[in-house]
């Protein structure tokens, strides 16, 4: 199986992703964000960082990068496509999924480690989680606070599609660390092929770098093309 | 000419200088011309005959001072470049864009080596945290190093931060940047004869030329005012760049690269011909601007951020260009490398400037005259006043105190795991720890200095510094390998400020020598006065080594049961300590001894035990002493811990001392690691044991407890309240 990873000008976590694909045994090849054509990629992966330096908006102009009429095609065909911290923030404003990335309560980036539930398990990114598993993961982001109107928010927990939620790691109260509705951290398009989240799962996948959570991931999606 | 050269601030015997070796008058592009490159920043007029005496040599030493970084390498074909450097004065004008640029600055350097920045570390220096104005500079400067740091996709992964009264006006910033490269990627400064020289990046605005005063008389008559004196830096331009430079460099497109920062065109342009033994031909025509109708000295004097020079391979021009383009940015040849050994300068057509390069970069030195400040000769001779407190009190006081309260609220803003290289993140280990992916190579790193105690005792303050940085590094399990100084001082040209210059390079020294860690780069700031009342003497001493990651200790006790030892003396001194200050409101006495050939032993012993993994947990005593220490080792994963002390003084529980470090181990492998500190000669001792959730001290006056999460309270808030405040 081989994955894309878009290139904008100003993505920062295009090389940990790679890292975390090709750890999980998956082929990895950067794509530039004038690209075209996927052809030959069988999954998406929007990296984190500061795509044309978070100008206008985080996420809004490398929406509108020529590559993201293939990215929306591959949301419509089924395939994968995963966006991570920026990656989601342009998954949101490209509108394949729903909702906004607005600024942190605290007004300021947070970067640290926190505790992230998996609400559902039948998904190819998290197939190899426990239902209710409690992740370390870390985050590191200014406009992390997911939002989204009562209605899709009520869509959105009705049809299943919240993934990831803020949860405590040892009891503690303030968990949320951005003020996200619903404590989101991650959901997927209806049809469950399309993936955002706010934490950074590929800095997640070696015991060097402090913790392996990240890693089921990225070796979910390999067990994807096994069966 | 001479009464203009007077006008812009050149010394009288510095323009006869100047004459001197141009054989004739200059005109007014010269003088200026000069006027930057004899700048202190620039050409180290004071600092350079002291600096000359340091140790620079060493096996892991690939490239010295001189160039825009230090290399060392670290095995399997890897090497790391690495250099601190200062951007006070602009930091204290604009806290957000001087601390930003100054990033965006130590970026470029790492840069110009053929290596990718793989970590910053920030050294910070305020006021009082109680005063406004410190506080409004805290969060302009937090505020600043994250805007930039975290865009560009460099982890802020450490550094420190005092509070003290002698940055009230004059806080000081300094960032220090790590650089991965493989050693066939080193490049210099350097270029060959007949070759064009590129100029790429962002385009040249007016922004910067203001940040020398000097230079706002001559601005003054194009009727151009208000210019930003600050340079304002774009971490999203600093992005592209840093790709671009990269991906030429790994395509082997360049011979040469050069930054462009203090001083701009000028100073790139002039040292890399210098540096070459050739001469420069500039076209001042053909510089990519922002803005119409800039004049020579403008164009030469900008300090646009976002710059770089380089100097491409014969046939890989069209290459080059075609990377940049790619990116975005501006990739064009603005100049050329000739024999004669002058830097050119046209305009319209015109020769405006011809110096030559030797007269520009070879700038007289000083030296001067030293005399001791009596003032703090009588605060170190002052006998302590008689402390009386109730230890159960000042411990969690202690923690709460400045500097020493947690300083998560600051590192949080950072993001300290971009590049998925962090093995060891702030707040878990003494030093920092960087993985290089694909081997089991780790870096270490830690940028040390204590303000008391340099100001006390310049030339011990700089030894501690030192030490401390290689003792933080050591006590990871790294092997220190070099170091990048970043002195900060006052004004040489007083016999007090220059004494003070002359005592921190001598410590250097001489710690350098016996601790066998030499400097590969650095960099120096003068001038930090006002109003006569000139900064600690500040060298902040950036240390790096190397470790297997496999083997690596954190600071935190992470199971219960485990013995707690300590390596050195159970005593510490209170002069010039954090308690004396805390209890007294004084800054006084005599800092701690320091006998580097103990500390050389301590840190050889506890890189061993780490080695042998015998111990994961170790953290070195600093400010606050022993139960500081042992408070910071409950933090990070709540567990508590029981020891036992033979004393119930203060200096004892709070007293201060070098060579000192604190670990853990399995009761079944204690004799082994004891046997290997009595093989070394090592005073040690089995304080107690890990577990539970206090602090228990058994003391001969009683015992002292505390729930280990109201010490963690008390530690975390302060901070939090200053920044979120």
């Amino acid at each position: 199986m081989k994955w894309a990873i878009v290139r904008f000008p100003g993505s920062n976590c295009d090389e940990d992703t790679r890292f975390a694909l090709t750890k999980a045994g998956l082929r990895a090849e950067y794509v530039w964000h004038t690209e075209t054509s996927l052809k030959g990629f069988d999954g998406v992966f929007l990296p984190g960082g500061f795509s044309y330096g978070d100008y206008l908006r985080a996420g809004a102009l490398a929406a509108k990068s020529p590559v993201m009429a293939e990215v929306a095609r591959f949301a419509r065909e089924g395939r994968p496509v995963i966006g991570v911290c920026n990656g989601f923030q342009v998954l949101t404003e490209a509108g394949l999924l729903p909702g906004a990335l607005l600024a942190n309560l605290n007004l300021h980036f947070t970067c640290k480690e926190v505790g992230v539930r998996v609400e559902r398990t039948d998904l190819p990114f998290t197939r190899l989680y426990q239902k209710g598993q409690v992740l370390r993961l870390p985050i590191a982001h200014a406009e992390g606070r997911y939002y989204a109107d009562p209605e899709t928010l009520e869509r959105l927990e009705g049809e299943g599609q919240v993934v990831f939620r803020y949860a405590p790691l040892r009891g503690e109260g303030d968990y949320n660390p951005n003020g996200s509705l619903n404590d989101i951290a991650g959901i997927v398009n209806e049809k469950g092929n399309v993936l955002g989240m706010m934490p950074h799962p590929e800095r997640a996948v070696d015991e060097v770098l402090g913790g392996t959570d990240g890693l089921p991931l990225f070796l979910g999606l390999v067990e994807e093309v096994a069966r | 000419m001479e009464a203009f050269a007077k006008e812009i601030g050149i010394p009288e015997e510095e323009y006869r200088e100047i004459q001197k070796r141009l054989g004739r008058e200059p005109n007014r592009v010269e003088l200026f011309l000069f006027k930057v490159m004899w700048s202190e920043h620039c050409a180290y007029k004071n600092s350079r005959p002291l600096l000359k005496e340091l140790p620079k040599e060493g096996e892991a030493v690939l490239q010295g001072p001189g160039e825009n970084a230090g290399v060392v390498r670290l095995g399997e074909g890897w090497a790391v470049a690495f250099k601190i450097e200062s951007h006070n004065h602009p930091s204290a004008v604009e806290p957000f864009q001087g601390a930003a640029t100054g990033v965006g600055g130590i970026l470029r350097d790492i840069m110009s080596m053929g290596a990718r920045p793989i970590a910053l570390l920030d050294s910070l220096r305020f006021g009082p945290p109680e005063e406004a104005r410190s506080r409004y500079l805290l969060k302009g400067v937090v505020s600043g190093i994250a805007h930039y740091g975290n865009a560009i996709g460099v982890p802020t992964v450490g550094g420190d931060l005092y509070f003290h009264e002698g940055y009230r006006e004059n806080p000081l910033v300094n960032a220090m940047c790590l650089g991965l490269l493989k050693e066939e990627h080193l490049r210099r400064s350097r270029a060959s004869l007949g070759r064009p020289v590129y100029y790429a990046g962002a385009k040249t605005g007016r922004d910067g030329i203001g940040g020398a005063a000097f230079a706002s008389r001559e601005l003054a008559e194009d009727k151009e005012e208000d210019r930003p004196a600050v340079q304002v830096g774009d971490p999203f331009l600093g992005k592209l760049l840093m790709e671009a430079t990269l991906e030429a460099i790994e395509r082997d497109l360049v011979e040469g690269v050069q930054d462009m920062g203090a001083a701009g065109l000028t100073s790139s342009l002039s040292e890399l011909a210098h540096k070459s033994g050739l001469g420069v031909e500039l076209h001042l025509d053909q510089v990519p601007t922002r803005e119409a109708g800039m004049g020579p000295i403008e164009l030469l004097l900008s300090e646009s951020q976002e710059r770089m020079v380089l100097v491409p391979k014969e046939g890989k021009e069209k290459e080059l260009e075609a990377v940049f383009q790619r990116w975005g940015l501006d990739c064009v040849p603005v100049a050329k490398t000739i024999p004669e050994r002058v830097f050119r300068v046209l305009f319209g057509g015109e020769v405006v400037a011809e110096v030559p390069t030797e007269a520009l970069a070879e700038a007289p030195t000083y030296v001067r005259l030293a005399q001791e400040d009596p003032e703090i000769r009588r605060l170190r001779e002052t006998p302590l006043p008689p402390l009386e407190a109730d230890p159960k009190e000042v411990l969690p006081r202690l923690l709460a105190s400045p500097n020493l309260a947690s300083r998560e609220a600051v590192y949080e803003r950072y993001d300290h795991q971009v590049g998925t290289r962090t093995a060891l993140v702030p707040g878990k280990g003494d030093a920092a720890v960087l993985w290089v992916k694909g081997t089991n190579l780790g870096i270490a790193a830690k940028v040390d200095h204590n303000p008391r105690y340099s100001r006390l005792h310049p030339r011990l303050g700089a030894m501690h510094a030192l030490a401390e940085a290689c003792r933080n590094v050591s006590v990871v399990g790294g092997r220190p390998l070099a170091y990048t100084d970043g002195l900060n001082l006052g004004s040489p040209e007083t016999p007090e400020g220059y004494f003070e210059l002359q005592e921190t390079i001598a410590g250097l020294r001489e710690a350098s020598e016996a601790l066998g860690v030499p400097v590969v780069s650095g960099n120096v700031s003068l001038y930090n006065e006002s109003g006569g009342r000139r900064i600690p003497p500040t060298a902040m001493v950036g240390v790096v080594g190397v470790l297997d990651i496999r083997k690596r200790a954190e600071m935190g006790f992470r199971r219960p049961g485990e013995a707690i030892v300590l390596i050195g003396e159970e005593a510490g001194e209170l002069g010039g300590s954090e308690v004396l200050y805390l209890l007294t409101g004084q800054e006084l006495g005599h800092p701690p001894r320091l006998d580097l050939l103990r500390e050389r032993q301590v840190q050889e012993a506890i890189r061993e035990l780490i080695a042998l993994g015998l111990t994961q947990t170790a953290h070195d005593l600093a400010e606050g002493g022993l139960l500081v220490a042992l408070a910071e080792m409950t933090f990070p994963y709540g567990l508590g811990g029981t020891v036992e002390v033979r004393d119930a003084g203060l200096a004892t529980l709070f007293g201060e001392g070098a060579s000192r470090v604190l670990f853990t181990v399995p009761k079944a492998s204690l004799q082994e690691a004891a046997l290997r500190l009595e093989e070394r000669g090592l005073p040690y001792r089995v304080l107690g044991e890990t577990g539970g959730e206090t602090l228990t001290v058994l003391t001969p006056k009683g015992v002292l407890e505390w729930e280990v999460r109201q010490l963690l309270a008390a530690w975390q808030r302060p901070l939090r309240e200053v920044l979120d405040g």
